[in-house]
C-alpha cells in the first residue's frame, strides 16, 4: 500500500470512529456516500490530510472533478503535487 | 396579501403538488381539507409555533395558518428542548402544531396544542384572511440561543415578485426543489416560489441518501433546485447529480467558489446556474449568473428595489426584503441609522468584483449553519484543566469551513485531578465539545498553544475582526 494511500485510510478509520459511524470496508470501488462518512466528516479528512500530507488537491489551481468512489480519492491526492 | 389568498388568484385553485419522501399532495384538496384537524379557527389570532419534524407538515401549517394567526413561528427541525421556553416567551405563542416526532413537552405551557401529520382531513371550510400575520424565523445567536427574526410575507416574498416579470415565459408549471429544510431562509424562499408561482416542490429529507432525493426529484421533473455549495458538492461526490436535469440551478447560503460553479457548469451545461446571496435578517440581495464566483462591482451603489453598499469592508443591504427587526429586549437593532442591514459578511474588491472573504467577528459558516466560536470556546474553557481558547475558521473544500481551535492548558497546580498528554487530551477536549454541542460546532483539530494574544481591552485577537 502506498504511503498516501496508508495516510487516508488511517485518517477514514479515526474520524469514522470519532464521529461514530460505521466505516464500510474501504475497497477503490467504494462510492464514498455510501462509505458511512457524512459531509461533515469528509470535511475533517480533507483538512487534517492537508496537515499530514502537505497537500489540498481540492485547493489546486486547475479544477478538480469530484470523486466518487474511494479510488478516485486516493488518486486525487496520490496524482497532486506534494 | 395572504399566502392561500395568492395561490387561488383569479379564482383559481392551485396546480401544484408537494412531495415530501413518503407523501405526494395535491394543493388543490386544501379548499376542503385540513392538516390542523379541525382546529383551525382556534388559531386564528394567535401566535403559533410551528414545530413538526416532517417539512409537509409544516409547509401545509404554514399554508393554512398565514391570514389566520397573529403570527408564525418557524421553528428548524433541529430547534433544542432547552431553546423552547426562551422562544415561547420571547414570541408570544400561545398555541403549537407539531408532529408526532416532537415532544410534547417541548410546547408545556401553551394553551393549545394540535399534532398534526401530513395527512388531510376534509373538512368544511371557510379560509379567509383576517391578520395581517408575521413570520418568525429563528436565526442562530452568540450564546447558542437562537435569535427571533420578525419578517412578513411581504418582506419575504420581494424578490420573488420583482423577479416574476421576467420568468413569466415558462410554457409549463416549474417543479422547485431544495436541499434546504424549508424552515430556513434559503429553503422558504423556494417554498414561497412553489407556493406563489403555481408550482410544485419536492421537499427533502434529512434521512434520505442523496441519491434517492435526486432520484425523486428528477422522478417529479424538477425545473429549479436550490442548495448551498456544500450540497451540491455532496451531490456531485454521489456520482448522481446528472439524474436531474432541472432548468435552474440555484447556490446561496456560503460562498460560490469557482471550483464548484466549474464543476456545475460541466455538470449541467444546459441550466443556468446562478449564485444567490441572502440572509434571514437582509434577505435576498441579488444573484450573479455568469458562472464568475464574487459579483460585479456595479452592483454596489446601484438604484434599485435592493441598495448595496460595503462599509468597514463588510457587505450592507438595504431593501423591501429586509426583515422588520429582532424580536425580545436588549437585542442591537436590525438595521443601522441608515436603513441598511448589514449582513456581516466581509467583501474584497478585486479586478472589479467583490468576492466574499468570510464572516465577520469570526462567525463560521460550516456547511451553511452558522458557528459562533464564543459558544464553542464557553464548552472548552469550562475544561478545568483549560485556561483559555480561540476557536476559529479554516477554510475547507467539502463545507466551505470548518471549526479548529487553539487551546491554552492551565497550570498544573491549578488543576485537581488528572491531565490527559498528547493525543489523548486533544481528544478529551473534542469529546467535551461532542457532549456538549451540534457536530458542526465541534472543531475538527485541536491546537494546544502556549499563549493566545489579548488585545490592550483585555479580548481575545480574533481574526478578521
Amino acid at each position: 500500500m502506498s504511503s498516501v494511500r496508508a495516510t487516508i485510510v488511517s485518517q477514514f478509520e479515526a474520524v469514522a470512529d470519532e464521529q461514530q459511524r460505521r466505516l464500510a470496508p474501504l475497497t477503490d470501488d467504494l462510492k464514498l456516500l455510501q462509505s458511512g462518512l457524512d459531509s461533515l466528516s469528509f470535511a475533517i479528512v480533507v483538512a487534517r490530510l492537508e496537515d499530514e500530507l502537505g497537500r489540498d488537491p481540492f485547493n489546486a489551481e486547475e479544477a478538480v472533478e469530484f470523486p466518487v468512489t474511494f479510488g478516485d480519492f486516493v488518486r486525487l491526492y496520490e496524482h497532486s503535487a506534494g | 396579501m395572504w399566502l392561500w389568498g395568492a395561490m387561488c388568484a383569479a379564482g383559481q385553485l392551485p396546480a401544484g403538488v408537494f412531495h415530501s419522501s413518503s407523501t405526494a399532495l395535491a394543493l388543490a384538496d386544501l379548499a376542503g381539507a385540513s392538516a390542523l384537524g379541525g382546529r383551525l379557527e382556534d388559531f386564528r389570532g394567535r401566535t403559533v409555533l410551528i414545530a413538526a419534524k416532517d417539512q409537509l407538515t409544516a409547509a401545509l401549517a404554514l399554508i393554512e395558518l398565514d391570514g389566520v394567526a397573529q403570527r408564525i413561528v418557524l421553528c428548524p427541525p433541529d430547534l433544542a428542548h432547552a431553546h423552547f421556553p426562551a422562544v415561547i416567551q420571547t414570541s408570544g405563542a400561545a398555541a403549537w402544531v407539531r408532529d408526532a416526532a416532537v415532544p410534547e413537552e417541548n410546547g408545556a405551557g401553551l394553551e393549545l396544542a394540535v399534532t398534526a401529520g401530513p395527512a388531510l382531513t376534509a373538512e368544511p371550510l371557510r379560509r379567509h384572511c383576517t391578520h395581517e400575520t408575521e413570520w418568525i424565523l429563528l436565526t442562530s445567536g452568540t450564546t447558542g440561543a437562537p435569535k427571533l427574526v420578525l419578517h412578513t410575507l411581504a418582506s419575504l416574498t420581494g424578490a420573488i415578485v420583482y423577479q416574476q416579470a421576467r420568468q413569466q415565459t415558462a410554457t409549463r408549471l416549474p417543479v422547485w426543489s431544495t436541499f434546504y429544510d424549508i424552515r430556513r431562509y434559503g429553503g422558504l424562499q423556494i417554498f414561497l416560489r412553489a407556493a406563489l408561482r403555481g408550482g410544485s416542490l419536492v421537499l427533502s429529507d434529512p434521512k434520505e441518501p442523496i441519491t434517492d432525493f435526486l432520484g425523486r426529484a428528477a422522478a417529479a421533473g424538477i425545473t429549479h433546485i436550490s442548495g448551498t455549495p456544500s450540497h451540491w458538492r455532496r451531490s456531485l461526490m454521489s456520482g448522481a447529480a446528472a439524474t436531474i436535469a432541472p432548468a435552474y440551478v440555484r447556490l446561496s447560503g456560503e460562498i460560490a467558489d469557482q471550483a464548484i460553479l466549474d464543476n456545475l457548469e460541466a455538470t449541467y451545461p444546459n441550466s443556468g446556474v446562478a449564485h444567490a446571496f441572502a440572509s434571514t435578517e437582509a434577505g435576498v440581495a441579488f444573484e450573479v449568473g455568469d458562472g464568475l464566483a464574487g459579483f460585479p462591482e456595479a452592483l454596489v451603489g446601484a438604484p434599485g428595489p435592493v441598495e448595496l453598499k460595503v462599509a468597514d469592508g463588510t457587505l450592507r443591504i438595504r431593501s423591501g426584503g429586509n426583515a422588520t427587526r429582532y424580536l425580545g429586549e436588549q437585542v442591537a437593532p436590525l438595521r443601522g441609522a441608515d436603513g441598511f442591514v448589514d449582513t456581516g459578511d466581509r467583501v474584497e474588491l478585486r479586478d472589479g468584483r467583490y468576492h466574499f472573504m468570510g464572516r465577520a467577528g469570526g462567525v463560521i459558516n460550516v456547511g451553511g449553519l452558522k458557528v459562533h466560536p464564543e459558544e464553542v470556546e464557553a464548552v472548552i474553557n469550562a475544561i478545568p484543566w483549560v485556561r483559555m481558547s480561540l476557536v476559529k475558521a479554516r477554510r475547507n473544500p467539502i463545507t466551505g469551513a470548518v471549526v479548529t481551535a487553539e487551546v491554552v492548558l492551565a497550570d498544573d497546580k491549578d488543576v485537581p485531578g488528572e491531565r490527559p498528554e498528547g493525543a489523548a487530551l486533544t481528544r478529551e477536549i473534542i469529546e467535551a465539545c461532542r457532549r456538549g454541542l451540534p457536530a458542526h460546532k465541534v472543531p475538527a483539530m485541536v491546537r494546544i498553544v502556549p499563549s493566545l494574544e489579548v488585545s490592550a481591552a483585555g479580548k481575545l485577537v480574533r481574526p478578521g475582526a
